[in-house]
């Protein structure tokens, strides 16, 4: 352990200075800040991973100064916030990889941009304020706002008014919600407010509040709109950043205040987060279908494997929180690989239209590959991180609604459709266009891009304990918690008694593996 | 109490009117060639102003020791604190004034005698116990203001915005002194605390028409709906100096009187002017917000963004706590900051001739050819919108705090909601110096002092300005609670 070393303020203070730095000087020089920078910070993410106490106490890095009025300068985190901080910081050195070349004009203040989301997004999940939690989750708007305005594409403008003030809407009815939950409970303090009772009345109001700010950062079908004409819009690394984790933020809300402050509404609602992420999964899978362009197509799965999230977080139950968590940190790296990987022919050819390509196979191999890997972990092929996150979510709500699992598991079909489908006219068939066809593979750049996030999403799929063992123990009490309003199941799930333990295990595996595809 | 200590109480307000004559003198004297020396030192008698009204603040002078003249005058803590902004401000827009004024040959040394007139009456407003006091500390104000708007007389806009302000001015201040003599009818004394007294329990419906028509006139003044047509054009003809000042000082001043009018001598029927209030306050966001949508000019667009911050401020007094008392002052303070700034910048917007550019289109692209200047007009745009960590935010979220605590629940979820569609307006700004195409009109330079206020408002507005939080909010709830010790 770390005694006392404000590892989670060097890391909020790292990209902060990178990123006043890059404001004043050129664009080469801006890359490099930048890089180094992110770099810095995911060396720092590693030592805060190999130093968190597994099994520790709940809250570990902590810091608190009483620096302002009516809120505190609290950080700390617990397996999930660090889970998610882990990711951020892995992404953010391949974004700035992304941008690389790309990126020609206004580079200083690109890079800044970057770096300034960075902090905020470390310190959305490393919060323990819920003021300053506040301020980073609404912070963010004003950097994705030029990200998306400045460096976007044709119909730029547009998704950057929807994306701030969609989003906006949603956060200010949240702050409301906010300033009453510190004035009844008289703290501003989260772990204080996640072990608060609020009464079963004002629970209601307080979690609709919160679902206004969460379902459109998430975002959950209807409000989900904002999102594919952003990420369209939106140069390749804004996609990922956006995908990766920006999108973790409404669900990291979820299971950070919904669930464990209002148990009861949680209960109360789940019904709602069922239907319209069911409604998610197969709507937008259906739409993803129909797409000429690749960012789209991989903007609406993102929707509907958000949808997974959601089912999975209010399954009330360890498994289906495990599952909404590992299904958010694999989105985060599959969903920004593949929007990588559009980049990647995007910064040859130029277009996102899918018809432009084909028989990528024949001239870009090494890309095809890579490509494939993603799309199957996108599908959730067993050995991906895909599979472990739709396995666990499924199983998790499968004890709560059997119906809504049918449907969830129709979207995993559909999701297979569709991006076998994308894979399909992209790397194989016939070369139709002479352009298309003289594109040279991958990059030394690229494969510095590809390789990492490649291992991650292997080893998140054959051995998720890694990434589950900093989280059992904060699901657990997490589960513990929201137990008392825990709505009764339609599976009526009994424990056989099996005759050889070892053998039944792997057997049940089996079967449910083959249910989800 | 007796005379000595009462003078020794207005020692802020005898300073300003003993130096206000002398420069008047001199100015007779010395003519516009003396305007610049007669600016510079009329700012050194704001600040000294400002130093002899601290102390009530830091003190947190409140209870009968504050009364001067038997009870038509109170130097408490909160009056201190509307004196220091309205000084600040007052002298924050002489320094930006000669630069202006001089390449139209109109620096005439009137100017900072009138502001410091104007910044006379406005202290008195602050510190008014009285209606008698408080109708001289208006129309003080009020009068000078008037001559303020019409400064630049070859201006036909400007002449305009001078008559307007004039003649609707008069009418408000005519229905306001039709509302004082009702209350003075009903209560059969002018003094505050005799007022409150006097309409305590079972309100007349001749005191209901009194109380309503003082609070008109006062909504005239702070330019809330339904009484802000004014404020457009006055805020676009009048020179920008003095539309900068308009937008702070005496938007302090007229706050500051109506917080005091509303829970001194009207503290007891609260619940008679709250709806009022709470009507006023929403209509003011909505119409602030929705009215600078389609505005061309920007300082047309600055003239509904303080009507649609006015309504924010009114939330506060919806309230009647202590703490939206606090809320207010605090919101006041950091607005003050944002009008500045975002004037000053404004007022550095000119082109190649020098002269200023006040078409919102033809700032597009500012980023790419004024990095430096575009950076802080979007600082103070986010700011205005209260996105976070930009300190425009800590105003809304103190507000929306004290209308929380206080159980109007209703009102806050909406007053929230219709700050999304003033948002709009403002990432529009940035919207259009940020992606658009450089119009690459803004070309010319700015003398130091407009850089320094600039500078030092967006550093005041940047997140640096919540460690300032803790010290506002003490200061805040000190002047509050020395207005509810009052009432």
């Amino acid at each position: 352990m770390m005694n006392g070393f404000p590892i989670l303020s060097l890391m909020l203070l790292v990209p902060l200075v990178g990123a006043i730095a890059c404001l004043f000087v050129e664009a080469r020089a801006a890359r490099m800040i930048a890089l180094a920078a992110t770099l810095i910070d995911l060396v720092l993410g590693i030592v805060l991973w190999a130093n968190y106490d597994i099994g520790g106490a709940q809250w570990q890095f902590t810091e608190r100064v009483e620096l302002f009025a009516g809120f505190s300068y609290a950080l700390g985190i617990d397996g999930i916030a660090l889970m998610l901080i882990v990711l951020s910081v892995f992404l953010m050195p391949i974004c700035i990889g992304a941008s690389w070349d790309g990126i020609t004009k206004r580079v200083g203040e690109y890079m800044a941009a970057f770096l300034l989301m960075e902090v905020l997004m470390i310190g959305v999940f490393a919060a323990q304020d819920l003021f300053l939690f506040y301020i980073f989750f609404e912070a963010g708007l004003i950097p994705m706002y030029l990200i998306i305005g400045i460096w976007g594409g044709d119909n730029r403008i547009y998704a950057s008014y929807k994306f701030f003030l969609y989003t906006l809407l949603g956060s200010v009815l949240m702050l409301i919600a906010m300033l009453w939950m510190a004035n009844e409970a008289g703290s501003t303090d989260i772990p204080t407010l996640m072990a608060y009772d609020f009464p079963v009345q004002a629970q209601t109001w307080l979690w609709l509040a919160f679902l206004a700010s969460f379902a459109v950062k998430m975002p959950m079908w209807p409000v989900h709109t904002w999102l594919p004409d952003a990420h369209v819009q939106a140069p390749t690394a804004g996609s990922v950043i956006l995908a990766g984790v920006l999108l973790k933020m409404g669900g990291y809300g979820f299971i950070r205040f919904s669930l464990p402050m209002f148990p009861e509404a949680s209960a109360q609602f789940a019904w709602l987060i069922f239907a319209l992420s069911a409604v998610a999964v197969v709507y937008t899978s259906l739409v993803a279908l129909v797409q000429h362009d690749m960012k789209k197509l991989i903007a609406y799965s993102s929707v509907a494997h958000m949808g997974i999230v959601t089912v999975g977080a209010f399954a009330f139950n360890v498994q289906g929180i495990e599952g909404s968590m590992i299904m958010m940190l694999s989105h985060g790296l599959v969903s920004g690989a593949l929007f990588l990987s559009v980049g990647v022919i995007y910064d040859r050819l130029h277009t996102r239209e899918i018809d432009r390509y084909g028989g990528l196979s024949i001239n870009m191999p090494k890309y095809s590959l890579f490509f494939m890997l993603f799309t199957m972990a996108s599908i959730g092929l067993p050995g991906t991180s895909g599979f472990v996150a739709e396995f666990l979510s499924l199983a998790g709500i499968y004890q709560v609604s059997t119906w809504i699992t049918l449907v969830c598991t129709t979207g995993i079909i559909l999701g297979a459709a569709y991006m076998l489908y994308l894979y399909r006219r992209v790397a194989f068939g016939e070369q139709k266009n002479a352009d298309a066809a003289a594109m040279p593979d991958l990059s030394a750049r690229e494969w510095a891009m590809m390789v990492p996030l490649a291992l991650a999403v292997l080893w998140m799929g054959v051995y998720p304990e890694s990434f589950l063992a900093p989280m059992r123990k904060d699901i657990a009490a997490l589960d513990a918690r929201i137990a008392r309003a825990k709505p009764e199941g339609d599976s009526r799930l009994a424990l056989g008694k099996p005759k050889a333990p070892t053998h039944g295990e792997t057997h049940k595996t089996e079967a449910a593996g083959g249910e989800a595809h | 109490m007796d005379f000595q200590a009462s003078l020794a109480l207005v020692v802020p307000e005898t300073v300003l009117s003993v130096s206000g004559l002398l420069l008047l003198l001199a100015a007779a004297w010395a003519g516009d060639k003396a305007a610049r020396a007669i600016s510079v030192v009329a700012v050194a008698v704001l600040v000294a102003a400002a130093f002899l009204a601290a102390p009530a603040l830091c003190r947190e002078a409140m209870g009968p020791d504050t009364v001067a003249f038997a009870g038509q005058f109170r130097a408490d803590a909160f009056a201190a604190f509307a004196k220091l902004l309205i000084f600040g401000a007052a002298a924050a827009s002489l320094m930006i004034a000669p630069a202006f004024f001089e390449r139209y040959r109109a620096m005439r040394a009137e100017y900072p005698v009138l502001v410091i007139f104007a910044a006379l009456g406005m202290s008195m407003m602050a510190s008014a116990t009285d209606l008698i006091t408080l109708y001289i500390g208006l129309e003080m104000n009020s009068l000078a203001a008037y001559v303020l708007a019409a400064f630049l007389r070859p201006d036909e806009r400007s002449s305009e915005a001078g008559l307007k302000y004039f003649v609707l001015g008069a009418l408000a201040s005519g229905i306001l002194l039709f509302g004082a003599s009702l209350v003075y009818g009903f209560a059969g004394t002018t003094n505050f605390a005799g007022i409150a007294t006097a309409l305590d329990g079972d309100l007349a419906t001749g005191a209901l028409f009194g109380i309503v028509f003082v609070l008109s006139g006062l909504a005239f003044k702070i330019s809330a709906v339904p009484f802000h047509m004014w404020t457009p054009d006055v805020y676009e003809g009048a020179p920008t100096p003095v539309t900068t000042f308009f937008a702070t000082a005496p938007k302090v001043a007229a706050l500051a009187l109506t917080m005091r009018v509303a829970l001194e001598p009207f503290g007891p029927q609260a619940d008679a002017w709250r709806q009022i209030v709470i009507f006023v306050a929403l209509a003011s966001i909505v119409v602030g917000a929705l009215g600078a949508i389609g505005q061309g000019n920007i300082k047309r667009l600055m003239a509904y963004s303080s009507i649609n911050n006015v309504g924010f401020i009114l939330i506060g007094l919806a309230c009647t706590t202590p703490e939206g008392a606090s809320a207010m002052l605090v919101y006041l303070a950091i607005y003050v900051a944002m009008s500045l700034g975002g004037f000053v910048a404004i007022l550095m917007l000119r082109d190649a001739q020098g002269e200023p550019v006040e078409a919102i289109a033809d700032i597009a692209g500012l980023s790419r050819t004024r990095p430096a200047l575009a950076a802080a007009l979007a600082v103070i745009m986010f700011s205005l919108a209260g996105i976070p960590p930009l300190f425009g935010f800590w105003g809304k979220f103190v507000v929306f705090q004290a209308a929380v605590e206080a159980d109007l629940l209703a009102l806050a979820a909406i007053g929230i909601a219709a700050s999304v569609i003033g948002a709009f307006y403002y990432i529009k700004i940035v919207k259009i110096m940020y992606f658009d195409e450089p119009a690459d009109v803004v070309k010319g330079e700015s003398d130091w002092a407009h850089h320094a206020l600039l500078w030092a408002t967006v550093i005041f507005l940047s997140p640096l300005g919540y460690l300032l939080t803790k010290w506002l909010g003490s200061l805040a709830d000190a002047a509050a609670k020395s207005l509810f010790l009052a009432a």
